[in-house]
């Protein structure tokens, strides 16, 4: 039996009116992988989630979904897929047990069957003494709970999330990252998030970097950050361009600038520091020694900061 | 077991169509078929309007009580000096204005239920729907139906006040009624989920309720009776209420409610056979632009 791939990607590109969200993008995500979409505001991972979601239609490329085209067969499609929005989805005028009985019911679920899903979910995410609570009496790290617990009520066999961890505090993202793990491991369900956060997407097993509607990496976090060749210095200076062109004649090394500092990734950086200081003297501000991070391979592969454009940021979606 | 996921992977079916896809890897499942399925969907859609209107007891008060509150003031202020012509003291302007503020009832529920729609794409309970295996007419359909039964539940609490200013009601007489104000109710929520979908704020919606659907509902008859002389003055009023379905629907309520009786109604209103065909035309015309609408994507679906 050959096991589809759990999402299939190619040539895919939108428009919003005349702006490119996504441009040409091509990409597939194993089964019971936690897959990272990783990407400043504008990136275009929140339009990629919205095509995954069906919430919007494909306008150019294929996606398939555990095997089945999400064009031709959205609703085959929609059956398979669990989506936790990052806006809530909850009624909040009915309790966790009504919000989850009718999502029940949107997916066919009835009855007795519907009532052991419903009764496993609470358990499983600790809500069951608060089933009978309307939502609007729960915190937002137990709304988002019931969300996922909606989600995952008919057992999807990919669960989709955009930034499950907004608003959470470090307590709940843990428990939510251990969940997210219980059924990649359990169940076997492939888990495909987007988020801005570095330190969130590093949790993935695998990740896809976005920048301005194109894939610039993709990869496992740890073999993202050994490509980008060492550690990395960073110098704020006066004149970055200046000096870089300085660094660069005189000791023979690739150096960039990026976003007013200067920058250089070297195996052995740390032995560089003490040479640069003595060859700079007045003109080194400050100096940072650090191990590459997923901020690292973003700069390597986009020239610039992760969080780098404010105007960007305000068009964001 | 609800769901087998090897068997799932395992049916990628080609170019099958959406349809005999999605009910050929049910098969064999517990799962109801397809069609079921979206019954299903728009049943319990419809059961969470109830739910939801009932927790929400202002919104029942708002809807009925502003029209009964109309109804109690309008007919003592007017009472004094309003007159059906021909009919002198005959008809009081609270008889008179009684299946009017029936009528309001029902426009003002569906209103007020369909106003959630734009809750819902806000508060981002719709999402979840839209990306649900299900139809897009079970949306539309529990949607509806939810509206229509509000509507329908608060228009008989009024007719019980309709007892103390002489009307009586035959069982038969008074399932007519039920059955007409139904087929109305849909035909107004439609037409407030039509106004709706493509909403994005509340405030939108109540500026088309000001300049769009009340004055619908004052030249329906609901408030002042066509003037039978037409003079030319007038006659552009007569016209408008003759084109606007909204009258054939108060016509419709007021022919019912002297249903059997012996009083004859001084008017020249519409038929009761035309009240009924226009109605179920204004419901099933709204029905389908409402699917129409769902059918589009709009851009507040994007939260």
């Amino acid at each position: 039996m050959s096991i589809s791939p759990a999402i299939q990607i190619s040539g895919l590109s939108h428009h919003y009116g005349p702006r490119l969200a996504l441009d040409g993008l091509d990409l597939v995500v194993e089964p019971a992988e936690i897959f990272g979409l990783l990407g400043p505001n504008g990136s275009g991972k929140t339009t990629l989630f919205r095509l995954l979601s069906t919430l919007i239609p494909i306008q150019q490329g294929s996606v398939s979904i555990l095997g089945f085209d999400v064009s031709r067969q959205t609703a085959a499609v929609r059956k398979l897929l669990g989506v936790v929005f990052q806006a809530p989805s909850l009624d909040k005028k009915l309790t966790v047990d009504e919000n989850l009985l009718h999502q029940g019911r949107l997916y066919g679920l009835r009855g007795a069957g519907l009532r052991r899903r419903r009764n496993e979910m609470l358990a499983r995410l600790g809500l069951a003494d608060r089933r009978g609570d309307l939502v609007e009496t729960l915190s937002g790290g137990l709304r988002r709970r019931v969300e996922l617990a909606k989600g995952l009520l008919h057992q999807p066999r990919l669960l989709l999330l955009d930034e499950p961890s907004t608003g959470l505090d470090p307590g709940a993202r843990g428990d939510l990252w251990q969940y997210l793990r219980q059924v990649r491991d359990e169940d076997q369900v492939t888990v495909v998030l987007t988020t801005h956060l570095l330190e969130e997407a590093d949790k993935a097993d695998r990740l896809a970097i976005f920048n301005t509607g194109r894939l610039v990496a993709l990869d496992t976090p740890d073999r993202l950050r050994a490509q980008v060749g060492g550690d990395s210095l960073s110098i704020t200076t006066d004149g970055p361009a200046e000096l870089a062109a300085d660094i660069a004649r005189q000791f023979d090394l690739p150096v960039a600038v990026v976003d007013g500092s200067v920058r250089l990734e070297q195996p052995d950086a740390h032995q560089l520091v003490p040479r640069l200081v003595q060859a700079f003297p007045d003109r080194i501000q400050s100096i940072v020694l650090g191990k590459p991070t997923l901020e690292d391979v973003f700069i390597a592969r986009t020239g610039h900061r992760f969080h780098h454009d404010p105007a960007e940021v305000a068009v964001g979606n | 077991m609800a769901t087998e996921p090897a068997r799932r992977i395992a049916t990628p079916a080609g170019s099958a169509p959406p349809a005999s896809t999605g009910r050929s890897f049910l098969a064999g499942n517990q799962q109801p078929a397809a069609s079921n399925y979206a019954w299903l969907a728009a049943g319990t859609l419809c059961s969470r309007e109830l739910v939801r209107f009932v927790r929400q007891r202002n919104r029942v008060i708002g809807a009925i009580g502003q029209p009964v509150l109309f109804w109690v003031l309008f007919g003592a202020g007017l009472g004094p000096t309003f007159r059906l012509p021909g009919a002198g003291d005959a008809v009081s302007y609270r008889e008179y204005f009684f299946p009017g503020t029936l009528a309001l009832i029902l426009l003002f529920t569906a209103i007020f239920t369909t106003i959630s729609i734009i809750e819902d794409r806000r508060e981002g309970f719709l999402q979840s729907v839209l990306v649900a295996p299900i139809p897009r007419w079970s949306l539309v359909l529990g949607k509806l139906l939810g509206g229509t039964l509000i509507a329908l539940a608060q228009g008989l609490l009024f007719l019980l006040l309709g007892l103390t200013v002489g009307f009586s009601f035959t069982p038969l007489g008074l399932a007519a009624i039920v059955l007409f104000a139904f087929v109305l109710a849909f035909a107004l929520t439609g037409l407030g989920f039509v106004i709706a979908w493509r909403l994005d704020s509340t405030q939108g919606f109540h500026a088309i309720m000001s300049v769009v659907l009340l004055p619908m509902w004052l030249l329906s008859g609901a408030f002042f009776p066509p003037d039978p002389s037409a003079s030319l003055g007038t006659a552009w009023l007569a016209w408008i209420m003759r084109v606007n379905p909204l009258t054939y629907g108060v016509a419709g309520l007021r022919r019912l409610l002297y249903w059997g009786s012996d009083v004859a109604l001084p008017l020249e209103l519409p038929s009761l056979a035309a009240c009924w065909a226009v109605t179920l035309l204004f419901a099933a015309v709204t029905f389908v632009l409402a699917l129409q609408a769902a059918g589009k994507r709009t851009t507040g679906d994007l939260l």
